[in-house]
């Protein structure tokens, strides 16, 4: 039932954090009921959600990783190309996405935060919402090979 | 002193009737009074009609602001007097769809064969306006509009004054959004709507075994009316949007377990909610310092 404490409850009354977009919300709530891995950004590249089916992959639940700034995200899971060598955040398919306005797909190499390392496919799209408000980016993606 | 007035509490489509009597049968409309000076209107139900005839005198300027354009939001439109007088401004307030203005969405029905009358053939000065683009600042009110859980472009607004908050979320289903209960308050529709309101008037159609039935068609029961009130910590709630097919007896008895009188509700929260009301036709709330009163019918 509720899980909420009392520290939480005081930050809710004296501190001020604006609710996400709907759209952002109701695309977590599908999510959540996909079997398929997703991962949600904002517009700024902050990580907002990943669901179950996203864990296994990126070796961490999401109730321990939580929201993550974008360059915390690049250190957590260090992408890089299929010869190793680092990709620029910005050519991560769900950034670029955000980026750019389009559809990217690519393969990459991530390290998970349990230290495995996979190869995934995945291709990331902008989440553009009412009166066009560049409200992030979602990526689908499965997994290749492990290394 | 701000006052805000129920003209249409109904959800879906009218109702008149005996049935009906108490709680009264016309869709959702509110206005708004502020300092005897600023005046607004929230949708345009068919309660709209009525409070032509209430559009405080001297006026040249009045602010319509759309939740939606669901037919129970929008019909009374067409028959609000300001929009044929020549020496009124009238200030439409609504989302636009993906791909069609306010302007063509409201053409829609404001053009034939719904209606004789084309939003261009108004005589009086008309101006359209996006949200939620747009923060509004009206005198000593801002008005902040956010989308929400209901199907179709829907916001609700939430109103700031000297006086206190008034939030207006007249269709919504923050439940399909998540569980109230579990979600981090910056995961709940509605959150920054409603937040701290001094008045909530929200989405309450439902029993919680007929929402059972019902999931997904974007409204509320009033159980979970209560829940989102409790966890947005307002201070007073007001059912809205009822039931078409509820009669004002069922209404009392499907709301009796929530209503101040029965102190059936115990807050999950420990938030500041102090009353549940259920919106009646006719009746006024007065908004003064944060404190609400309620006057029944006018």
């Amino acid at each position: 039932m509720c899980n909420l404490t009392e520290s939480t409850l005081f930050d809710e009354a004296f501190s001020f954090m604006p609710n996400k977009p709907i759209e952002i919300i109701l695309l977590r709530q599908l999510s959540s009921y996909l079997v398929m891995p997703i991962f949600l950004v904002d517009h700024e590249g902050r990580l907002l959600f990943y669901n179950e089916a996203a864990e296994s992959i990126l070796g961490q639940r999401f109730d321990e990783t939580g929201e993550l700034a974008k360059d915390e995200l690049e250190k957590l899971f260090t992408p890089t190309y299929e010869d190793g060598k680092p990709m620029p955040a910005n050519e991560v398919p769900v950034f670029k996405a955000v980026l750019t306005e389009r559809p990217v797909h690519s393969k990459l190499w991530i390290q998970g935060a349990d230290g495995v390392s996979r190869g995934i496919e995945a291709t990331g799209f902008p989440l553009i919402g009412m009166t066009r408000r560049m409200l992030g980016g979602m990526a689908i993606f499965w997994e290749m090979q492990k290394k | 002193m701000m006052q805000v007035s129920v003209w249409g509490a109904r959800g879906s489509i009218a109702t008149p009737g005996p049935e009906t009597n108490k709680y009264g049968g016309n869709t959702s409309c509110l206005s708004v009074l502020d300092n005897g000076s600023t005046f607004l209107v929230l949708d345009a139900g068919t309660g709209l009609r009525r409070l032509s005839q209430f559009v405080p005198k001297g006026r040249s300027r009045v602010d319509v602001l759309l939740t939606h354009l669901h037919m129970d939001h929008i019909q009374g439109l067409g028959f609000f007097g300001p929009l044929y007088n020549p020496n009124m401004e009238v200030h439409l307030w609504g989302p636009d769809s993906a791909t069609l203005s306010l302007e063509a969405r409201l053409n829609r029905y404001l053009s034939p064969p719904l209606f004789p009358v084309h939003l261009r053939e108004l005589p009086c000065k008309l101006v359209l306006h996006t949200v939620p683009d747009e923060v509004l600042h009206l005198d000593r009110l801002t008005i902040t509009p956010c989308m929400l859980c209901h199907p179709g472009p829907t916001v609700g607004y939430r109103i700031e004054g000297p006086e206190g908050i008034v939030s207006y979320i007249p269709d919504h289903e923050p439940s399909l959004a998540g569980a109230l209960e579990q979600s981090d308050s910056t995961w709940i529709s509605g959150y920054d709507v409603a937040r701290g309101a001094d008045l909530l008037f929200h989405d309450a159609q439902y029993a919680a075994d007929e929402y059972q039935g019902c999931i997904g068609w974007g409204h509320c029961s009033m159980g979970d009316a209560v829940r989102f009130a409790d966890r947005v910590s307002a201070k007073n709630l007001v059912f809205f949007h009822h039931d078409p097919g509820h009669s004002d007896d069922e209404l009392d008895s499907l709301a009796a377990p929530y209503t101040s009188g029965s102190h059936a509700y115990k807050s999950i929260y420990g938030s500041a909610l102090k009353d549940v009301y259920v919106a009646t036709e006719g009746s006024t709330f007065l908004l003064k310092q944060g404190e609400v009163t309620f006057q029944s019918r006018l």
